[in-house]
């Protein structure tokens, strides 16, 4: 029974990312279904407080905090339910509030009766939930003898019915302490006796047969079946949620160190064992970094106010559309990116949005429009906030630049479009003619940035003038167990989060001896014909310069990008790439710019992980005056990037290959012994994934049945939110090109021919290609799914 | 009102520190040195899965290097940050200490030592040195960058 839920739920888990995008009117339905499943959850919680508090206050009825309290329970439910058009709800709450409300002013004061009166409308409220939640209908209950009985209380009269039923009920909530069966069926009121007791001590000693059954709220599911169904959410303390995940990066690291002590060892039983454990812990791992994802939508709710806040403030009229709000991120990265999505939206109205006459003028809605978007893509979420404002004028943005001394007037005119908006994220930027108190005091974007980067994002931005801005926002979905690439340098390990990993470079014999080249002191590679900024690791923190000794044998170059710029890492060694727990530094190495945390390795030891932003800024590469006159540099790579990438393959005997490099999250060597068989799919057991192999020289019919070498390269990407390895022979190199396809030779797999570096290639489709294994993957998943137990 | 001292030697004088502040004792361990850190700071270790930074003492107070030889050992102390290791020669006993016997540091002290201790109980075999644990951690976040940085930039 327990394995076939969790299979279900596992299939559940696949299919949604399998099938990313639903239908937009489903996607509605499944919001309001979110929002009544909330309210319901809420409403009972507050129905549970108001019997405890109605309790307490007959206990102590002159307690006005009490009585406020209460009040505002039952407003929040009428308040909530007249949104959602449950008119049972609202008008029975309405009744119980006006009774309330002349407790609150003291004209009535409360007695045993009324008690009983209010408790029945908690009852009754509860009922109607229920029905809510089975049927999703109010149901045809029948209340308006109790509205009678409360109106009839708040107007002071005795009504007829309600008198008749109080005795009965009163008699049973006295006897409550007595313990008796009947009192015990009675609906919630007993319960709630029992909550309220502030200490359990001084509980009758006639009690503790009904105790244990009440604070679980037994006794409700006991009187209201329906309401046992929504029953499926707990509240938990966010604090029990950082310590388990502290305590999964434990496990994840006594994992990793019982794997390096099985390489040595092979004993079967022994590494099967081992291999369990891996399995479970990978799989537990992802279940708590579960628990700590929120959708979007929790910061997101508060910005229509927000935005009609600053909206009015200046003026204007803008309408907010919000699409992907179920989109979840670990709670550190949502708290996050809370301000600079705050700020951002600030300016989008403020100086994106024009004023409505001006709209009107341009024959635009004189409302504007915000979009915001935020979707999974490659293992990151990205979030888009889209304005249809004037856009970014970009002549302003020039004057504005020279004013402030950032570039020079020549400079100006030959500045690409993306670096004329990299300008808006420096420092004391703005463009705004006057500085209004919503935003314009040129604090703002620079922060968004720095903010940004700091959980290991990028922020881009897209202008139409007259048409809007669009920024993007690329964010890691957690923090706190990330990829990492451990090198080595000056005798010490390092770990680089993968998300600044652009490349490695790994140069021998001759290259290494004239790779480096010197412009003045700063030392540059050219990669692929653009000068790149080297930095030293061992000197930077070594603070040791020996120019002198720098000719290596082995030069390998970690190639990082800090903010929008690339530079390249000089390492002894590159080691791995490992799953890091990061682990804060303590006060006393807080200033040590360098390094953005600790990890524990394998073996035990303390390994430091870099701050690539920290170290780019210390050596300098990033520095104000370096990144100017490198802009020629800067300005060549910026059009290199406007051509295409391509990353050139072999497959079978002979075939080059080019796979679009912006399809490919990363490419893998691996041992042939690391694939595995999983009904007719090759698959690989990369990151706690298991991940279908296509073999590209099999699927073209190049080399059917051919003996696989014993290392064969793995070319990673994903394809509707999952990953997929490409194996080829081997990886033969990354190159730009503008490329003409020629069509001639265009299927199922490919998407036609070209000719990159003097050579006919064949470009692959990649879609294409996942799309016809994809019917294997789902029974793949089926299977994995029931043998996972 | 008598007070317990963890006691420890550094370059044959005796320190203490308050008993309470004490987490535990523990042998050498490896260290992971933080390159760019001031001199002060020995390094990074694996504390039960919890990193905590380690402090040389000697360094710290001006003293100079150990010549004896042998590992020093780790006193884990807590703070208000989490835990902090200070590195030690020798681990000595607990001892307790009477009021009357404490006495400021005389005028005629001088050095890093003047900051890092608080003063002195005069016990019957010796002086206890009190270690002013504040004073000495604080010192080297402001004392910024060390030596070596220095060179770098």
């Amino acid at each position: 029974m327990y394995g076939h839920a969790n299979n279900v739920l596992q299939c559940a888990a696949w299919q949604n990312e399998i099938m990313p995008r639903v239908e937009p009117s489903e996607k509605i339905m499944d919001g309001m279904d979110e929002i009544f499943i909330e309210f319901l959850n809420e409403a009972n919680e507050v129905l549970d407080k108001f019997d405890r508090d109605m309790v307490e206050l007959e206990n102590d009825p002159s307690s006005r905090a009490l009585l406020d309290q209460i009040f505002r329970g039952i407003h929040t439910i009428k308040g909530t339910s007249g949104v959602l058009g449950l008119d049972k709800l609202v008008s029975i709450s309405h009744c119980g509030e006006n009774l309330l409300s002349k407790m609150r002013e003291g004209e009535i004061l409360l007695t045993p009766d009324l008690t009983t009166v209010l408790l029945t409308m908690s009852d009754a409220l509860r009922q109607i939930l229920g029905c809510i939640a089975q049927s999703g209908t109010e149901g045809d209950g029948e209340f308006s003898a109790l509205v009678e009985s409360i109106t009839a209380a708040t107007e002071g009269r005795k009504a007829k019915r309600a008198t008749a039923r109080k005795p009965r009920k009163t008699a049973a909530r006295k006897k409550s302490s007595v313990g008796s069966d009947a009192a015990a069926k009675n609906t919630a009121p007993p319960a709630a006796t029992m909550v309220a007791e502030p200490a359990p001590d001084p509980v009758p000693a006639a009690k503790p047969k009904r105790k244990q059954e009440s604070p679980a709220g037994e006794i409700k599911t006991q009187s209201e079946p329906p309401a046992e169904s929504q029953v499926s959410s707990i509240r938990v303390d966010v604090g029990l949620l950082d310590k388990l995940m502290n305590l999964v990066g434990e496990l994840v690291l006594a994992r990793n160190q019982i794997m390096q002590f099985t390489t040595a060892d092979n004993g079967t039983a022994m590494s099967a064992a081992v291999q369990r454990l891996n399995l479970i812990t990978a799989e537990l791992q992802r279940g708590v970094m579960k628990t700590r994802m929120q959708p979007i939508g929790t910061i997101w709710n508060k910005l229509p106010r927000l935005l009609r806040d600053v909206a009015r403030g200046c003026g204007k009229d803008v309408e907010l559309n919000m699409d992907g709000a179920e989109t979840e991120l670990d709670r550190t990265i949502l708290e996050a990116i809370k301000d600079p999505l705050t700020h951002i939206i600030r300016n989008a109205v403020d100086h994106g949005i024009e004023p409505p006459a001006v709209r009107v003028q341009g024959g635009k809605n004189p409302a504007g429009l915000l979009t915001l978007k935020a979707y999974h893509e490659g293992g990151k979420v990205n979030i888009e906030i889209s304005d249809d404002g004037a856009g970014i004028n970009t002549e302003a943005v020039k004057q504005k630049a020279i004013e402030r001394n950032l570039v020079s007037p020549a400079e100006a005119q030959r500045l690409s479009e993306r670096e004329l908006y990299n300008l808006l994220f420096q420092p004391g930027f703005s463009t705004a003619k006057e500085v209004t108190n919503i935003s314009g005091r040129g604090v703002g974007m620079d922060v968004v940035k720095s903010n940004i980067s700091k959980i290991g994002g990028t922020i881009d931005l897209q202008s139409t003038p007259g048409h809007g801005t669009t920024l993007k926002i690329k964010i890691p979905l957690t923090l706190a167990i990330v990829p990492a690439l451990i090198v080595t340098s000056a005798s010490n390990r390092f770990a680089i989060s993968q998300v600044n990993l652009v490349e490695l470079v790994r140069l021998e014999g001759a290259a290494a001896l004239s790779a480096i080249e010197f412009i003045h002191n700063s030392p540059f590679y050219r990669l692929r014909g653009t000068l790149l900024p080297i930095v030293y690791l061992d000197r930077q923190l070594t603070g040791f310069d020996d120019r002198g000794g720098s000719h290596r044998d082995v030069i390998t170059i970690v190639v990082l990008q800090a903010d929008d710029r690339l530079f390249g890492l000089v390492v002894d060694e590159v080691k791995d790439s490992e799953e890091i727990v990061v682990k804060p530094l303590g006060n006393l190495l807080k200033e040590q710019k360098c390094f953005a945390g600790a990890t524990i390795m394998g073996d035990g030891r303390v390994a430091l992980i870099l701050d690539v932003m920290g170290l780019a800024h210390k050596a300098e590469v990033l520095g104000e005056q370096r990144s100017r006159t490198n802009s020629t540099a800067v300005q060549k790579a910026e059009v290199k990037a406007q051509l295409d990438e391509w990353l050139l393959v072999k497959a079978g005997r002979k075939h080059h290959l080019a796979i679009p490099l912006a399809r490919v999250d990363r490419l893998e060597e691996m041992a042939t012994s690391r694939l595995e068989w999983s009904g007719s799919q090759l698959v690989v057991q990369y990151r706690g994934e298991i991940v279908p192999v296509i073999s590209v020289a099999e699927t073209l019919g190049f080399s059917v049945g051919q003996e696989l070498p014993p290392v064969v390269a793995v070319v990673v990407v994903s394809w509707k939110g999952r990953r997929f390895g490409l194996l080829v022979e081997k990886i033969s190199d990354v190159v730009q090109a503008q490329i003409t396809i020629d069509k001639a030779r265009q299927s199922q797999y490919l998407k036609g021919s070209a000719v990159i570096d003097k050579r006919v290639v064949d470009v692959l489709d990649i879609d294409g290609i996942i799309a016809n294994t994809c019917s294997m993957v789902e029974e793949l998943e089926t299977a994995v799914g029931q043998g996972g137990r | 009102m008598s007070k317990q001292f963890c006691t420890f030697v550094l370059d044959r004088l005796l320190f203490g520190i308050e008993v309470e502040k004490v987490q535990e004792v523990i042998r050498y361990q490896e260290m992971t040195p933080v390159l760019t850190a001031p001199d002060s700071i020995a390094g990074l270790m694996n504390l039960r899965g919890q990193i905590v930074t380690a402090v040389d003492l000697r360094r710290r107070m001006g003293l100079p290097k150990n010549e004896e030889g042998g590992l020093p050992m780790n006193v884990v102390i807590c703070t208000s940050e989490g835990a902090v290791s200070l590195l030690v020669d020798r681990i000595g006993e607990v001892v307790e200490t009477e009021p009357e016997t404490f006495e400021s540091l005389p005028d005629s002290v001088r050095g890093e030592v003047r900051q890092t201790t608080t003063g002195v109980y005069k016990l019957e075999h010796g002086l206890l040195h009190v270690l002013n644990l504040g004073a000495t951690l604080d010192g080297i976040v402001t004392s910024g960058g060390s030596p070596r940085t220095m060179a770098a930039a």
